[in-house]
Protein backbone atom coordinates (compact mmCIF):
# COMPACT_ATOMS: atom_id res chain seq x y z
CA UNK A 1 0.00 0.00 0.00
CA UNK A 2 1.46 3.60 -0.73
CA UNK A 3 2.36 5.51 1.99
CA UNK A 4 -0.27 7.99 3.20
CA UNK A 5 0.53 11.83 2.97
CA UNK A 6 1.94 12.77 6.10
CA UNK A 7 1.71 16.76 6.51
CA UNK A 8 -0.42 17.86 9.01
CA UNK A 9 -3.71 18.93 7.07
CA UNK A 10 -3.50 15.74 4.89
CA UNK A 11 -3.32 13.69 8.22
CA UNK A 12 -5.87 15.39 10.52
CA UNK A 13 -8.62 15.12 7.46
CA UNK A 14 -8.16 11.35 8.38
CA UNK A 15 -8.83 11.77 11.91
CA UNK A 16 -12.41 10.50 11.94
CA UNK A 17 -11.49 7.29 10.15
CA UNK A 18 -8.69 6.68 12.21
CA UNK A 19 -10.51 7.34 15.40
CA UNK A 20 -13.49 4.74 14.12
CA UNK A 21 -10.94 2.54 13.83
CA UNK A 22 -9.04 3.04 16.81
CA UNK A 23 -11.87 2.93 19.24
CA UNK A 24 -14.29 0.75 17.94
CA UNK A 25 -17.14 2.47 18.53
CA UNK A 26 -19.94 3.87 15.64
CA UNK A 27 -20.79 7.01 17.72
CA UNK A 28 -23.24 8.35 15.11
CA UNK A 29 -25.93 5.68 16.91
CA UNK A 30 -26.10 7.65 19.83
CA UNK A 31 -26.73 11.12 17.58
CA UNK A 32 -30.23 12.94 17.22
CA UNK A 33 -28.82 14.86 14.50
CA UNK A 34 -28.46 18.30 16.85
CA UNK A 35 -27.29 19.21 20.64
CA UNK A 36 -28.76 15.91 22.45
CA UNK A 37 -27.26 12.56 21.85
CA UNK A 38 -27.56 9.33 24.10
CA UNK A 39 -24.94 9.67 26.84
CA UNK A 40 -26.75 6.69 28.85
CA UNK A 41 -27.23 5.01 25.73
CA UNK A 42 -23.63 5.32 24.96
CA UNK A 43 -22.83 4.47 28.85
CA UNK A 44 -24.69 1.21 28.26
CA UNK A 45 -23.84 -0.57 25.17
CA UNK A 46 -19.94 0.25 24.78
CA UNK A 47 -19.56 0.47 28.73
CA UNK A 48 -19.75 -2.45 31.30
CA UNK A 49 -21.91 -3.07 34.18
CA UNK A 50 -20.48 -2.45 37.55
CA UNK A 51 -20.33 -6.20 38.51
CA UNK A 52 -18.20 -6.80 35.23
CA UNK A 53 -15.76 -3.80 35.70
CA UNK A 54 -15.15 -5.36 39.34
CA UNK A 55 -14.23 -8.74 37.93
CA UNK A 56 -12.08 -7.15 35.31
CA UNK A 57 -9.95 -4.99 37.68
CA UNK A 58 -10.37 -7.22 40.41
CA UNK A 59 -8.71 -9.49 38.04
CA UNK A 60 -5.25 -7.55 37.56
CA UNK A 61 -5.07 -6.10 41.44
CA UNK A 62 -6.76 -3.15 40.70
CA UNK A 63 -9.20 -1.69 42.99
CA UNK A 64 -10.46 -2.64 46.87
CA UNK A 65 -7.94 -0.19 48.06
CA UNK A 66 -8.21 0.95 51.51
CA UNK A 67 -10.11 4.15 52.88
CA UNK A 68 -8.09 5.89 55.39
CA UNK A 69 -9.28 8.07 58.39
CA UNK A 70 -6.57 11.44 58.81
CA UNK A 71 -7.29 11.84 62.35
CA UNK A 72 -4.56 14.59 62.82
CA UNK A 73 -5.51 16.42 59.81
CA UNK A 74 -9.04 16.74 61.28
CA UNK A 75 -7.33 17.62 64.30
CA UNK A 76 -5.58 20.51 62.28
CA UNK A 77 -9.03 21.38 60.92
CA UNK A 78 -10.72 21.84 63.70
CA UNK A 79 -7.95 23.74 65.43
CA UNK A 80 -8.64 26.63 62.46
CA UNK A 81 -12.26 26.05 62.26
CA UNK A 82 -15.33 27.40 64.05
CA UNK A 83 -16.81 26.16 66.91
CA UNK A 84 -18.08 23.02 66.58
CA UNK A 85 -16.75 22.74 63.27
CA UNK A 86 -14.68 20.34 60.98
CA UNK A 87 -15.67 17.07 59.54
CA UNK A 88 -14.15 13.93 59.77
CA UNK A 89 -11.74 13.71 57.04
CA UNK A 90 -10.94 10.34 55.03
CA UNK A 91 -8.84 9.54 51.92
CA UNK A 92 -8.83 6.92 49.76
CA UNK A 93 -5.34 5.07 49.08
CA UNK A 94 -5.62 5.08 45.22
CA UNK A 95 -1.79 5.12 45.46
CA UNK A 96 -2.03 1.42 46.42
CA UNK A 97 -3.29 0.42 42.85
CA UNK A 98 -0.51 -1.24 40.60
CA UNK A 99 0.29 1.92 38.36
CA UNK A 100 0.30 4.29 41.88
CA UNK A 101 -3.01 5.92 41.15
CA UNK A 102 -6.87 5.30 40.48
CA UNK A 103 -5.94 5.87 36.70
CA UNK A 104 -5.46 2.01 36.75
CA UNK A 105 -8.74 1.99 36.88
CA UNK A 106 -9.71 3.68 33.63
CA UNK A 107 -6.71 1.91 32.33
CA UNK A 108 -7.79 -1.63 33.49
CA UNK A 109 -11.02 -1.58 31.36
CA UNK A 110 -9.50 0.23 28.10
CA UNK A 111 -6.80 -2.40 27.92
CA UNK A 112 -9.00 -5.29 28.82
CA UNK A 113 -11.64 -3.91 26.28
CA UNK A 114 -8.58 -3.75 23.26
CA UNK A 115 -7.40 -7.06 23.71
CA UNK A 116 -11.22 -8.40 23.90
CA UNK A 117 -11.54 -6.28 20.40
CA UNK A 118 -8.01 -8.30 19.38
CA UNK A 119 -5.81 -4.99 19.22
CA UNK A 120 -1.90 -5.64 19.20
CA UNK A 121 -1.58 -2.58 21.20
CA UNK A 122 -2.54 0.60 22.78
CA UNK A 123 -1.63 3.99 22.53
CA UNK A 124 -2.84 6.85 25.16
CA UNK A 125 -2.01 10.71 24.28
CA UNK A 126 -1.06 11.83 28.09
CA UNK A 127 1.34 13.50 30.40
CA UNK A 128 -0.31 11.85 33.68
CA UNK A 129 -0.59 9.29 35.60
CA UNK A 130 -2.85 7.38 32.69
CA UNK A 131 0.18 6.57 31.25
CA UNK A 132 2.11 4.39 33.77
CA UNK A 133 -1.74 3.15 34.00
CA UNK A 134 -1.76 2.06 30.51
CA UNK A 135 1.57 0.80 30.59
CA UNK A 136 0.75 -0.93 33.93
CA UNK A 137 -2.17 -2.91 32.53
CA UNK A 138 -0.50 -3.43 28.79
CA UNK A 139 1.98 -4.96 30.36
CA UNK A 140 -0.19 -7.67 32.17
CA UNK A 141 -2.18 -8.13 29.15
CA UNK A 142 0.64 -8.83 27.18
CA UNK A 143 -0.37 -5.90 24.80
CA UNK A 144 2.58 -3.50 23.56
CA UNK A 145 1.95 0.16 24.63
CA UNK A 146 2.84 3.84 23.48
CA UNK A 147 2.74 7.13 25.54
CA UNK A 148 2.63 9.95 23.59
CA UNK A 149 3.86 13.05 26.19
CA UNK A 150 3.67 16.74 26.13
CA UNK A 151 6.87 17.15 28.40
CA UNK A 152 9.27 19.75 27.39
CA UNK A 153 9.36 23.33 26.26
CA UNK A 154 11.46 25.00 23.06
CA UNK A 155 14.20 24.90 25.37
CA UNK A 156 14.68 21.20 26.11
CA UNK A 157 13.65 21.51 29.69
CA UNK A 158 11.31 19.27 31.19
CA UNK A 159 8.87 19.21 33.56
CA UNK A 160 10.47 17.13 36.69
CA UNK A 161 6.56 15.69 37.59
CA UNK A 162 6.54 14.43 33.80
CA UNK A 163 9.64 13.20 33.25
CA UNK A 164 9.10 10.99 36.08
CA UNK A 165 6.14 9.73 34.41
CA UNK A 166 7.80 8.82 31.30
CA UNK A 167 10.69 6.62 33.45
CA UNK A 168 7.70 5.09 34.58
CA UNK A 169 5.93 4.53 31.80
CA UNK A 170 9.18 3.11 30.34
CA UNK A 171 9.87 1.05 33.50
CA UNK A 172 6.82 -1.08 32.64
CA UNK A 173 7.55 -1.50 29.21
CA UNK A 174 5.67 0.89 27.19
CA UNK A 175 7.75 3.14 24.20
CA UNK A 176 7.35 6.87 25.26
CA UNK A 177 6.68 9.52 22.34
CA UNK A 178 8.11 12.78 24.03
CA UNK A 179 6.88 16.53 22.22
CA UNK A 180 7.26 19.61 23.30
CA UNK A 181 4.58 22.25 24.02
CA UNK A 182 1.10 22.31 21.81
CA UNK A 183 -1.99 20.60 20.78
CA UNK A 184 -0.48 19.26 17.41
CA UNK A 185 0.31 16.45 20.16
CA UNK A 186 -2.92 15.15 18.18
CA UNK A 187 -1.37 15.28 14.89
CA UNK A 188 1.76 12.59 16.13
CA UNK A 189 -0.86 10.96 17.95
CA UNK A 190 -3.45 9.74 14.51
CA UNK A 191 0.07 9.06 12.94
CA UNK A 192 0.90 6.82 15.60
CA UNK A 193 -2.46 5.47 15.98
CA UNK A 194 -2.66 4.91 11.85
CA UNK A 195 1.01 3.05 11.59
CA UNK A 196 0.38 1.16 13.80
CA UNK A 197 -3.38 0.18 14.39
CA UNK A 198 -3.35 -0.12 18.10
CA UNK A 199 -6.21 0.83 20.08
CA UNK A 200 -6.75 4.01 20.93
CA UNK A 201 -6.87 4.44 25.53
CA UNK A 202 -8.73 7.75 25.55
CA UNK A 203 -9.19 8.68 28.76
CA UNK A 204 -12.69 9.81 27.40
CA UNK A 205 -14.28 6.35 26.08
CA UNK A 206 -17.19 4.96 27.89
CA UNK A 207 -15.25 2.15 28.95
CA UNK A 208 -12.20 4.15 30.67
CA UNK A 209 -14.93 6.61 32.43
CA UNK A 210 -17.02 3.32 33.42
CA UNK A 211 -13.60 1.91 35.10
CA UNK A 212 -14.00 4.76 37.89
CA UNK A 213 -17.57 4.26 38.60
CA UNK A 214 -15.77 1.20 40.92
CA UNK A 215 -14.30 3.46 42.59
CA UNK A 216 -17.35 5.73 43.48
CA UNK A 217 -19.11 2.60 44.37
CA UNK A 218 -16.50 0.72 46.59
CA UNK A 219 -16.57 4.51 48.90
CA UNK A 220 -20.20 3.80 49.24
CA UNK A 221 -19.19 0.32 50.46
CA UNK A 222 -16.40 0.97 52.47
CA UNK A 223 -18.15 4.14 54.53
CA UNK A 224 -21.67 1.62 54.93
CA UNK A 225 -19.63 -1.23 56.56
CA UNK A 226 -16.99 1.11 58.47
CA UNK A 227 -19.74 3.63 59.44
CA UNK A 228 -22.50 2.77 58.75
CA UNK A 229 -23.24 5.95 56.54
CA UNK A 230 -22.63 7.26 53.70
CA UNK A 231 -20.48 10.01 53.01
CA UNK A 232 -21.53 13.55 53.28
CA UNK A 233 -19.08 15.15 50.84
CA UNK A 234 -16.85 13.30 48.24
CA UNK A 235 -14.27 16.30 46.89
CA UNK A 236 -12.77 14.77 43.50
CA UNK A 237 -9.69 16.32 41.68
CA UNK A 238 -11.11 17.60 38.51
CA UNK A 239 -9.05 18.08 35.57
CA UNK A 240 -10.82 16.06 32.08
CA UNK A 241 -13.56 15.28 34.41
CA UNK A 242 -13.19 11.75 34.16
CA UNK A 243 -12.49 11.06 37.79
CA UNK A 244 -15.41 12.87 38.63
CA UNK A 245 -17.60 11.82 36.80
CA UNK A 246 -17.02 8.20 37.35
CA UNK A 247 -16.57 8.47 40.80
CA UNK A 248 -20.26 10.55 41.43
CA UNK A 249 -21.84 7.59 39.36
CA UNK A 250 -20.67 5.24 41.34
CA UNK A 251 -22.17 6.98 44.00
CA UNK A 252 -25.50 6.97 42.76
CA UNK A 253 -24.96 3.16 41.25
CA UNK A 254 -24.57 2.57 44.98
CA UNK A 255 -27.55 4.49 45.82
CA UNK A 256 -25.66 6.88 47.79
CA UNK A 257 -28.15 10.01 46.78
CA UNK A 258 -27.71 12.17 49.25
CA UNK A 259 -23.21 12.56 48.92
CA UNK A 260 -22.32 15.54 47.84
CA UNK A 261 -20.04 15.82 45.41
CA UNK A 262 -17.42 18.61 44.75
CA UNK A 263 -15.13 19.41 42.47
CA UNK A 264 -11.60 20.80 43.13
CA UNK A 265 -8.99 22.07 40.83
CA UNK A 266 -5.97 24.17 41.40
CA UNK A 267 -6.54 27.59 40.19
CA UNK A 268 -3.82 28.52 37.36
CA UNK A 269 -5.99 30.94 35.79
CA UNK A 270 -3.94 33.51 33.20
CA UNK A 271 -1.66 30.78 32.00
CA UNK A 272 -2.13 29.79 28.67
CA UNK A 273 -2.05 25.59 27.98
CA UNK A 274 -0.55 25.92 24.76
CA UNK A 275 1.98 28.75 25.58
CA UNK A 276 5.88 27.24 25.37
CA UNK A 277 6.97 30.11 27.78
CA UNK A 278 3.99 29.44 30.86
CA UNK A 279 4.74 25.82 30.39
CA UNK A 280 7.26 25.44 33.22
CA UNK A 281 6.24 27.92 34.72
CA UNK A 282 3.41 25.89 36.39
CA UNK A 283 4.14 23.41 39.36
CA UNK A 284 1.67 21.24 39.05
CA UNK A 285 0.88 19.44 35.92
CA UNK A 286 -2.76 18.31 36.31
CA UNK A 287 -5.89 18.93 38.55
CA UNK A 288 -5.85 22.54 37.70
CA UNK A 289 -8.31 25.57 36.25
CA UNK A 290 -6.34 24.75 32.98
CA UNK A 291 -8.10 21.11 32.30
CA UNK A 292 -10.92 21.33 34.46
CA UNK A 293 -12.96 24.31 33.39
CA UNK A 294 -13.06 23.96 29.79
CA UNK A 295 -13.75 20.31 29.73
CA UNK A 296 -16.43 20.84 31.94
CA UNK A 297 -17.50 23.82 29.59
CA UNK A 298 -16.95 21.38 26.01
CA UNK A 299 -16.13 17.69 27.21
CA UNK A 300 -16.35 16.92 23.50
CA UNK A 301 -13.14 18.81 22.33
CA UNK A 302 -11.08 16.01 23.72
CA UNK A 303 -10.04 12.74 21.35
CA UNK A 304 -13.17 10.96 21.03
CA UNK A 305 -16.14 12.44 19.13
CA UNK A 306 -18.15 12.07 22.63
CA UNK A 307 -16.85 12.12 25.82
CA UNK A 308 -17.92 10.09 28.76
CA UNK A 309 -16.61 12.61 31.30
CA UNK A 310 -19.37 15.10 31.50
CA UNK A 311 -18.44 16.66 35.08
CA UNK A 312 -21.13 19.31 34.80
CA UNK A 313 -23.55 16.83 34.97
CA UNK A 314 -22.88 15.64 38.80
CA UNK A 315 -21.25 18.35 40.53
CA UNK A 316 -22.52 20.21 43.24
CA UNK A 317 -20.05 22.38 43.74
CA UNK A 318 -16.36 23.07 42.26
CA UNK A 319 -13.96 25.23 44.28
CA UNK A 320 -10.31 26.12 43.20
CA UNK A 321 -7.65 25.85 45.59
CA UNK A 322 -3.72 27.65 45.01
CA UNK A 323 -0.94 25.62 44.33
CA UNK A 324 0.71 26.78 47.32
CA UNK A 325 -2.62 25.39 49.41
CA UNK A 326 -1.81 21.93 47.46
CA UNK A 327 2.17 21.48 48.66
CA UNK A 328 1.56 22.39 52.23
CA UNK A 329 -1.19 19.76 52.97
CA UNK A 330 1.10 17.16 50.78
CA UNK A 331 3.85 18.27 53.78
CA UNK A 332 1.07 17.88 56.32
CA UNK A 333 -0.48 14.46 55.17
CA UNK A 334 3.82 13.55 55.34
CA UNK A 335 4.47 14.71 58.47
CA UNK A 336 1.07 14.24 60.64
CA UNK A 337 -0.43 11.30 58.91
CA UNK A 338 2.54 9.31 57.80
CA UNK A 339 2.02 9.16 54.08
CA UNK A 340 4.04 10.36 51.62
CA UNK A 341 1.94 11.08 48.32
CA UNK A 342 2.40 13.03 45.37
CA UNK A 343 1.35 16.79 45.17
CA UNK A 344 -1.19 17.01 42.16
CA UNK A 345 -3.62 13.86 43.89
CA UNK A 346 -4.31 16.34 47.05
CA UNK A 347 -5.56 19.16 45.22
CA UNK A 348 -8.48 17.58 46.31
CA UNK A 349 -7.03 17.15 49.89
CA UNK A 350 -6.67 21.00 50.18
CA UNK A 351 -9.84 21.82 49.75
CA UNK A 352 -11.25 18.82 51.86
CA UNK A 353 -9.30 20.36 54.54
CA UNK A 354 -10.76 23.59 54.11
CA UNK A 355 -14.77 22.37 52.96
CA UNK A 356 -14.21 20.33 55.98
CA UNK A 357 -14.25 23.63 58.36
CA UNK A 358 -17.48 24.55 56.91
CA UNK A 359 -19.11 21.32 58.15
CA UNK A 360 -20.29 19.98 61.67
CA UNK A 361 -17.71 17.73 63.40
CA UNK A 362 -20.01 14.61 63.37
CA UNK A 363 -20.17 14.89 59.42
CA UNK A 364 -17.69 13.06 56.99
CA UNK A 365 -15.76 14.21 53.77
CA UNK A 366 -13.96 12.09 51.76
CA UNK A 367 -10.76 12.57 49.04
CA UNK A 368 -10.99 9.93 46.64
CA UNK A 369 -7.69 9.83 45.42
CA UNK A 370 -3.76 9.68 46.53
CA UNK A 371 -0.77 9.01 44.07
CA UNK A 372 2.43 7.52 44.25
CA UNK A 373 5.42 9.70 44.91
CA UNK A 374 8.97 9.75 43.85
CA UNK A 375 11.61 11.78 41.94
CA UNK A 376 10.44 14.62 40.56
CA UNK A 377 6.50 13.97 41.49
CA UNK A 378 7.01 15.50 45.04
CA UNK A 379 6.62 18.95 46.27
CA UNK A 380 10.49 19.37 46.61
CA UNK A 381 11.40 18.92 43.31
CA UNK A 382 8.50 20.86 42.20
CA UNK A 383 9.00 23.87 44.88
CA UNK A 384 13.15 23.51 43.93
CA UNK A 385 12.03 23.35 39.98
CA UNK A 386 9.67 26.49 40.19
CA UNK A 387 12.45 28.18 41.90
CA UNK A 388 14.88 28.01 39.17
CA UNK A 389 12.82 28.97 37.04
CA UNK A 390 12.27 32.58 38.32
CA UNK A 391 8.92 31.54 40.55
CA UNK A 392 8.62 33.64 43.74
CA UNK A 393 8.29 30.35 46.59
CA UNK A 394 7.58 32.21 50.10
CA UNK A 395 5.27 32.17 53.33
CA UNK A 396 2.41 34.73 52.79
CA UNK A 397 -1.25 34.43 52.29
CA UNK A 398 -2.05 31.84 49.43
CA UNK A 399 -4.84 34.43 48.59
CA UNK A 400 -1.83 36.67 46.50
CA UNK A 401 -0.39 33.85 44.68
CA UNK A 402 -0.16 34.62 41.00
CA UNK A 403 0.04 31.10 38.58
CA UNK A 404 3.35 31.63 36.64
CA UNK A 405 5.05 34.15 38.89
CA UNK A 406 4.63 33.30 42.67
CA UNK A 407 3.77 30.20 44.54
CA UNK A 408 2.74 30.91 48.11
CA UNK A 409 2.84 28.62 50.75
CA UNK A 410 0.42 29.59 53.80
CA UNK A 411 2.04 30.64 57.07
CA UNK A 412 -0.94 29.50 58.68
CA UNK A 413 -2.88 26.87 57.60
CA UNK A 414 -6.31 28.72 58.65
CA UNK A 415 -5.55 30.73 55.20
CA UNK A 416 -5.87 27.85 53.37
CA UNK A 417 -9.73 28.42 51.82
CA UNK A 418 -11.19 26.41 48.95
CA UNK A 419 -12.79 29.04 46.63
CA UNK A 420 -16.43 28.44 44.69
CA UNK A 421 -16.54 29.09 41.64
CA UNK A 422 -19.14 30.17 39.79
CA UNK A 423 -21.02 26.78 38.19
CA UNK A 424 -24.04 28.82 36.59
CA UNK A 425 -21.56 31.00 34.28
CA UNK A 426 -19.71 27.33 33.62
CA UNK A 427 -23.03 25.94 32.64
CA UNK A 428 -24.16 28.84 30.48
CA UNK A 429 -21.23 28.40 28.77
CA UNK A 430 -21.57 24.83 28.12
CA UNK A 431 -24.78 26.26 26.47
CA UNK A 432 -23.61 28.49 24.49
CA UNK A 433 -20.78 26.67 22.94
CA UNK A 434 -23.99 24.34 21.88
CA UNK A 435 -26.00 26.63 21.07
CA UNK A 436 -22.81 28.17 18.61
CA UNK A 437 -22.18 24.38 17.08
CA UNK A 438 -25.01 22.60 16.65
CA UNK A 439 -28.07 25.14 16.65
CA UNK A 440 -29.56 28.47 17.65
CA UNK A 441 -33.40 27.09 17.90
CA UNK A 442 -32.79 23.54 20.30
CA UNK A 443 -35.54 21.13 20.21
CA UNK A 444 -37.60 19.53 23.16
CA UNK A 445 -35.05 16.90 23.37
CA UNK A 446 -32.20 19.37 23.30
CA UNK A 447 -33.56 21.19 25.59
CA UNK A 448 -33.85 17.93 27.79
CA UNK A 449 -30.34 16.60 27.24
CA UNK A 450 -29.22 20.64 28.04
CA UNK A 451 -31.28 19.76 31.66
CA UNK A 452 -29.36 17.10 31.96
CA UNK A 453 -25.34 18.43 30.83
CA UNK A 454 -26.24 21.05 33.53
CA UNK A 455 -27.68 19.18 36.21
CA UNK A 456 -31.09 21.77 36.21
CA UNK A 457 -34.56 22.20 35.66
CA UNK A 458 -35.82 22.73 31.52
CA UNK A 459 -37.21 26.02 32.75
CA UNK A 460 -33.53 27.41 34.05
CA UNK A 461 -32.09 25.98 30.61
CA UNK A 462 -34.48 27.60 28.40
CA UNK A 463 -34.28 31.01 30.06
CA UNK A 464 -30.47 30.37 30.15
CA UNK A 465 -31.09 29.77 26.13
CA UNK A 466 -32.88 33.04 25.69
CA UNK A 467 -30.39 34.89 27.69
CA UNK A 468 -27.15 33.24 25.88
CA UNK A 469 -28.99 34.18 22.51
CA UNK A 470 -29.52 37.50 23.46
CA UNK A 471 -25.71 38.05 23.67
CA UNK A 472 -24.58 35.79 20.33
CA UNK B 1 31.00 5.62 17.25
CA UNK B 2 27.72 4.09 18.20
CA UNK B 3 27.23 0.32 17.25
CA UNK B 4 24.56 -0.97 15.54
CA UNK B 5 21.92 -2.36 18.28
CA UNK B 6 22.70 0.21 20.85
CA UNK B 7 20.22 1.33 22.94
CA UNK B 8 19.65 5.39 21.95
CA UNK B 9 17.67 8.23 22.25
CA UNK B 10 17.07 10.65 19.14
CA UNK B 11 15.41 14.10 18.51
CA UNK B 12 13.31 15.04 15.53
CA UNK B 13 11.17 18.11 14.18
CA UNK B 14 7.97 17.28 13.54
CA UNK B 15 6.31 20.39 12.52
CA UNK B 16 9.01 23.41 11.33
CA UNK B 17 7.85 27.02 12.91
CA UNK B 18 5.78 28.07 9.96
CA UNK B 19 4.10 24.35 9.48
CA UNK B 20 2.16 24.71 12.94
CA UNK B 21 -1.36 25.44 13.60
CA UNK B 22 -2.84 29.10 13.96
CA UNK B 23 -4.14 29.03 16.79
CA UNK B 24 -1.15 28.96 19.09
CA UNK B 25 0.07 31.74 21.76
CA UNK B 26 2.72 33.36 19.17
CA UNK B 27 5.78 31.86 21.73
CA UNK B 28 4.65 28.31 20.71
CA UNK B 29 3.81 29.12 17.26
CA UNK B 30 7.35 30.74 16.39
CA UNK B 31 9.00 27.18 17.86
CA UNK B 32 8.98 23.90 15.94
CA UNK B 33 7.38 21.33 17.41
CA UNK B 34 10.21 18.43 18.20
CA UNK B 35 9.89 15.26 19.59
CA UNK B 36 12.28 12.57 21.38
CA UNK B 37 12.12 8.95 21.60
CA UNK B 38 14.01 5.66 22.51
CA UNK B 39 15.03 2.69 20.22
CA UNK B 40 17.62 0.02 18.99
CA UNK B 41 20.05 1.92 16.84
CA UNK B 42 19.66 -0.46 13.16
CA UNK B 43 23.07 0.95 11.76
CA UNK B 44 26.60 1.92 12.99
CA UNK B 45 26.24 5.69 13.41
CA UNK B 46 27.80 9.09 15.17
CA UNK B 47 26.07 10.92 17.77
CA UNK B 48 24.62 14.18 15.33
CA UNK B 49 24.09 12.04 12.66
CA UNK B 50 20.41 11.41 10.70
CA UNK B 51 19.92 7.50 12.02
CA UNK B 52 16.66 4.82 12.34
CA UNK B 53 16.04 2.91 15.33
CA UNK B 54 13.63 0.37 16.04
CA UNK B 55 11.04 1.08 18.71
CA UNK B 56 10.38 -2.09 21.77
CA UNK B 57 7.48 -2.29 20.25
CA UNK B 58 9.21 -2.80 16.98
CA UNK B 59 8.52 0.35 15.22
CA UNK B 60 10.92 2.01 13.11
CA UNK B 61 11.65 6.05 13.40
CA UNK B 62 14.26 8.28 12.53
CA UNK B 63 15.88 11.57 13.90
CA UNK B 64 19.06 12.69 14.94
CA UNK B 65 21.42 10.81 17.33
CA UNK B 66 21.62 11.86 20.38
CA UNK B 67 22.77 9.90 23.20
CA UNK B 68 23.95 6.22 23.81
CA UNK B 69 22.11 4.36 26.55
CA UNK B 70 20.31 7.25 28.05
CA UNK B 71 19.36 7.52 31.95
CA UNK B 72 17.25 10.20 33.59
CA UNK B 73 18.76 12.54 36.38
CA UNK B 74 15.51 14.02 37.53
CA UNK B 75 15.60 14.05 41.30
CA UNK B 76 14.41 15.14 44.68
CA UNK B 77 15.08 18.62 43.96
CA UNK B 78 17.31 20.80 46.14
CA UNK B 79 16.42 21.88 49.99
CA UNK B 80 13.21 23.73 50.51
CA UNK B 81 13.75 25.01 54.09
CA UNK B 82 10.26 26.12 54.17
CA UNK B 83 8.85 22.55 54.74
CA UNK B 84 10.62 22.33 58.15
CA UNK B 85 9.21 25.31 59.21
CA UNK B 86 5.35 23.91 57.92
CA UNK B 87 6.65 20.62 59.74
CA UNK B 88 7.29 22.74 63.39
CA UNK B 89 4.16 24.44 62.98
CA UNK B 90 1.47 21.96 62.28
CA UNK B 91 3.19 19.58 65.13
CA UNK B 92 2.99 22.14 67.59
CA UNK B 93 -0.70 22.83 67.04
CA UNK B 94 -2.12 19.42 66.95
CA UNK B 95 0.36 17.74 69.37
CA UNK B 96 1.65 20.85 70.94
CA UNK B 97 -1.02 20.97 73.89
CA UNK B 98 0.05 17.20 74.75
CA UNK B 99 4.16 17.88 75.44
Amino acid sequence: MAKLPQDYDSVMSRTQEVMKAALGIDYSQFESGSMAFDYEKMMRETGYSLEEMQNIQYSVNVGNTPILELKNLTALARACAPEGKGARIFIKDEASNPSGSFKARRAANAVYHAKKLGYKGVIAATSGNYGAAVASQAAIAGLKCIIVQECYDSKGVGQPEIVEKARKCEALGAEVVQLTVGPELFYKFILLLEETGYFNASLYTPFGIAGVETLGYEIAMQFREKLGKDPDVVVCTNAGGGNLTGTARGLIKAGAKNTKVIGASIDLSGLHMASDKAFNLKSCTTGHTGFGVPYAVDPDHSDVPRSAARPLRYMDRYVTITQGDVFYITECLATLEGLEKGPAGNTSLAAAFALSQEMPQDQTIVVQETEYTGAGKHLQPQLSFARENGIEVRFGDPKDEVPGKSVIIPEHPSLIKAKDMDLDRQKRSLIKGNLRKYTMNPTEEDYKYLAEETKKDIEWVKKAVEEVKATL
Amino acid sequence: MVKKGEWVRIHKVILKAEERTGKLPEDTQSVPLEMWTKGFLLADAEIGDEVEIESVNGRHETGTLIEMNPYYTHDFGTCIPELLQIDKQVREIVFGGEK
